[in-house]
């Protein structure tokens, strides 16, 4: 039997870190990681942030960013060891042998040239094709993965497209060359749930029509349980489990993998609506200043005190806006919002500081929301001296039961953000929000930035706060697994209305509406053959009409 | 219309207000200098009754509105009035000195401004290496002596010692093209070692800064050589920053050139303002400062007018 087409022994990647307050020294991000693929098939590599994912999939180009090498072990690709190449035989192979599909394609394409030049690119350079049968390559390409108006769409520039279309058109400059080895890095994860499943379904069947061997890389056991058809689970730089994608769904042996591949561990129970709403949002219409449309159109939701409501939807769905216009950072142009008994000023500035307090945010991107050269202490205490006034011991001890209601010790009262962890960093902004005793929190995408177990844990946080804290939760998210776990009621945005809204129990039950049957059948299923049923269900049923 | 021509159209509106600012500046700014022209020309001493003659004859005594507006007049219709010194048509005396000024500064840029992205990209390429610092070395040194002394140093070694170019750089209309480059040799290698630095550097920051970018690894990642992802990939996104300070640097060669032109004796613009300035000669003050203005403004335009063409999201809009 000859050697397979990739075959990776023993890797180990190492890098050179700055700690604050430290002196820079190397360390070992991946520790000895073995693995073979064959023309054809489609190996998964999925972890948490950390895992070391997108280190291996670079290193089978032989490329690491930033400070990140290859500190030992074998990469073998189509019979030679890379790790042994010249730098002029890893140029051949980079962009022509292997190539890459990045998580973000709005920011991996140039946006000075257009897309057509970036897709035949490589090909053209390594001398594969001429210009002209790149292009038609690239043609057939776009064609195949499903991209409108496959002649022309070359000439656009980047931002002419999609986010959806990009992403394919990235696919595409990475299929031209007709290379040996792909590497989709993450490639579905900025876009929306309805986009995904179709940008999913392109790769798939690209993969298949070219015959290419793949390394797809994700956090989404889901996602890559529909196209891969092996899987290895990573852990901080090592091998947790490796086995065919059946066999790690279905029958998970490792402890790890049996948490990612288990469902949401919580239980949340549905509360019933009270007589008296905390937030009612009446009859709201807004625009942004100097456009001519109504991003919100005539909204109508309410939020009972101690209470979770959902906002659910797509980007551009109007579901930050309406959160921006609830803060009063916009104005409405029509409509009322009822806070607390009372009406609330659309102009921010024109509100009390009482307003203020009892309305309070939690961002998605902790770490921007949180000066860094500011302790913990200093962070949880502003507010604290801000509305209550509170001074020295007093201070101490509200910020150290804060502190203890997050979950983190003593300690952290004199760490900077930059020396915590994504989910340390969340509940430190949670902990601001609490120590205002606010009526209302809102929560806008909370847990998107974060791996799916430590986004557990912050929900749970979160949950066991509303009991004991009686505040009710404006959560803002487009992950619907998130809203099944802790909504009480549901409202589904999309292009700026509220589509459906009610009780989690009766958004969630048919019969649906069309938008929200799109949107519930687009959320990965974490079993096999999933992505081919939604397909061929969604192709009878449009042949149906 | 499209948003880019719609901020083109803008921005040159814009210029052009601004040039109209800038004249009633000069034009005020000359008033309040202290002196008086009559007395420069007649001297010392000169009888009150010839003084105010002399006053009258020249149109001081007339309120600076009314001149303002017969001076702002004369000027679109392309008449720069007379000196008060010698009489001369303004706009004849400065008509030669300015195209000199304009050839000077032209053979500066076209050496200087290639030279300076040129290295700019070296720079990237071999950054923090010795290439790199040799060349941030070298351009920091010559932008951080006078020029005077520079142009003191080359007329020396390359002028008198080896003999390759005139000491003085006179030219005249009987002059080929050849003899003139020939003639401006010196004062050309003086302005472009005065300007590489700022450009070069500008162009190495701009061009570091999008390296950063990660289209600039998918780049990488297609195999391309280091030098190719600078030149196609980095540097058509550093545009705007680099041509704001090559323009910068343009309008310093048309009118900062007074030291250089002295110091080879080249007759040019500067030369002439200088002595009409000790002469108190308004007019011809004015001109050259509005000349100045306008070419300042201009260029600075030109590059706003560059960096909104440059900028794909404005020339191709969804």
């Amino acid at each position: 039997m000859s050697d397979p087409f990739v075959k990776v022994r023993d890797l180990r990647i190492g890098a050179t870190v700055y700690p604050p307050g430290e002196k820079p020294h190397d360390i070992e991000i991946v520790h000895g990681v073995s693995f073979d693929l064959e023309k054809g098939r489609v190996l998964g590599l999925i972890g948490e942030s950390g895992a070391g994912k997108s280190t291996i999939g670079l290193a089978t180009m032989a490329y690491g960013r930033g400070g990140v090498r290859i500190t030992g072990g074998e990469v073998w690709v189509n019979g030679r060891d890379i790790m042994q190449s010249s730098l002029g035989d890893l140029r051949r192979l980079r962009g022509g042998e292997v190539t890459y599909v990045s998580q973000s394609a709005a920011a991996s394409f140039n946006p000075a040239k257009r897309i057509m030049e970036q897709v035949t690119e490589a090909a053209i350079k390594q001398g594969k094709f001429s210009r002209h049968e790149a292009e038609q390559r690239a043609v057939y390409l776009f064609k195949k993965l499903g991209l409108p108006d496959p002649e022309h769409i070359g000439r656009r520039f980047p931002h002419q497209v999609s986010g959806g279309q990009l992403q394919r058109c990235m696919t595409a400059l990475a299929l031209c060359p007709e290379p040996d080895l792909v590497v989709f890095d993450e490639p579905t994860t900025a876009l929306d749930v309805t986009t995904q499943i179709e940008v999913l379904m392109a790769i798939k069947e690209a993969i298949a029509a070219t015959g290419v061997a793949a390394l797809y890389i994700t956090h989404d056991l889901a996602v890559v349980a529909q196209v891969s058809d092996d899987i290895m689970v990573l852990k901080t730089g090592d091998m947790v489990e490796y086995g065919t994608t059946d066999q790690i769904i279905n029958n998970p042996q490792e402890e790890y993998t049996q948490a990612l591949v288990s469902v949401r561990s919580i239980d949340h129970e549905e509360k019933q609506p009270s007589p008296s709403p905390a937030l009612k949002i009446e009859n709201v219409t807004a625009r942004y200043r100097g456009t001519n449309f109504d991003v919100l159109k005539n909204v109508n939701v309410e939020l009972h005190p101690g209470q979770t409501l959902a906002l659910v939807g797509e980007s551009g769905s109007g579901k930050s806006t309406l959160a921006r216009v609830i803060t009063g950072l916009l104005p409405q142009r029509v409509g009322r919002i009822h806070f607390a008994g009372r009406d609330l000023d659309p102009v921010m500035k024109n509100r009390s500081k009482e307003d203020l307090r009892e309305l309070q945010l939690i961002y998605q991107m902790a770490d921007t929301a949180m000066n860094p050269r500011q302790t913990v202490g200093t962070i949880i205490g502003r507010p604290l001296e801000f509305y209550f006034g509170l001074k020295g011991k007093e201070k101490q001890k509200r910020i150290q039961d804060l502190l203890d209601q997050i979950e983190l010790g003593e300690g952290f009262q004199d760490r900077y953000p930059a020396e915590l962890s994504g989910g340390q960093k969340q509940r430190v902004c949670i902990a601001r929000a609490l120590a205002a005793k606010p009526k209302m929190i809102i929560c806008d995408e909370v847990t998107s930035a974060l791996d799916p177990l430590v986004a557990d844990g912050i929900l749970k946080l979160l949950l066991d706060l509303q009991k004991i804290e009686d505040v009710a939760f404006l959560f803002i998210t487009h992950d619907l697994a998130t809203v099944k776990a802790i909504a009480d009621s549901v409202a589904v945005m999309y292009r700026g209305e509220v589509v459906r809204y009610g009780t989690k129990s009766d958004v969630l039950s048919p019969p649906f509406d069309d938008y929200t049957d799109l949107l519930l059948s687009s959320v990965p299923e974490m079993k096999l053959g999933w992505l081919e049923e939604v397909i061929a269900h969604r192709k009878m049923e449009s042949a149906g009409n | 219309m499209g948003p880019a021509l719609r901020l083109v159209v803008q921005r040159i509106a814009l210029g052009l207000l601004l040039l109209f600012l800038v004249s009633i500046l000069i034009f005020w700014g000359t008033l309040i200098l202290p002196g008086d022209v009559a007395q420069a020309i007649l001297g010392q001493s000169a009888t009150p009754e010839a003084l105010a003659n002399l006053r009258d004859e020249l149109g001081v005594n007339d309120p600076p509105l009314t001149r303002y507006f017969e001076w702002l007049g004369g000027v679109l219709t392309g008449d720069l009035g007379t000196a008060l010194t010698n009489g001369k048509d303004i706009a004849e005396s400065i008509g030669s000195r300015l195209e000199n000024t304009l050839f000077l500064a032209f053979w500066a840029a076209v050496i200087a401004v290639p030279l300076a992205i040129l290295l700019g990209l070296l720079a990237v390429r071999y950054r923090d290496r010795w290439p790199d610092k040799l060349i941030s070395g070298v351009t920091l040194s010559t932008i951080s002596i006078p020029e005077f002394l520079i142009g003191y140093v080359l007329m020396y070694f390359v002028g008198v010692k080896l003999g390759w170019a005139p000491t003085v750089s006179m030219i005249h209309d009987g002059m080929n093209l050849g003899q003139k480059l020939h003639s401006i040799a010196l004062p050309v290698a003086v302005l472009t070692l005065v300007v590489l630095a700022h450009m070069m550097r500008m162009t190495r920051a701009a061009i570091l800064n999008v390296m950063q970018s990660p289209y600039i690894e998918t780049a990488d990642l297609k195999g391309l050589t280091k030098f190719n992802i600078i030149w196609k990939h980095a540097f058509p996104n550093s545009i705007s920053p680099v041509v704001n300070v090559v323009m910068l640097n343009l309008a310093y060669l048309v009118v900062g050139v007074v030291v250089v032109e002295v110091v080879f004796t080249y007759p040019g613009m500067g030369q002439y303002l200088v002595d009409h300035v000790s002469k108190r000669d308004l007019p011809v003050v004015q001109a050259c400062g509005l000349i100045f203005a306008a070419v300042y403004i201009t260029l600075n335009m030109i590059a706003d007018v560059v960096s909104i063409l440059s900028n794909p999201k404005l020339r191709h809009p969804k």
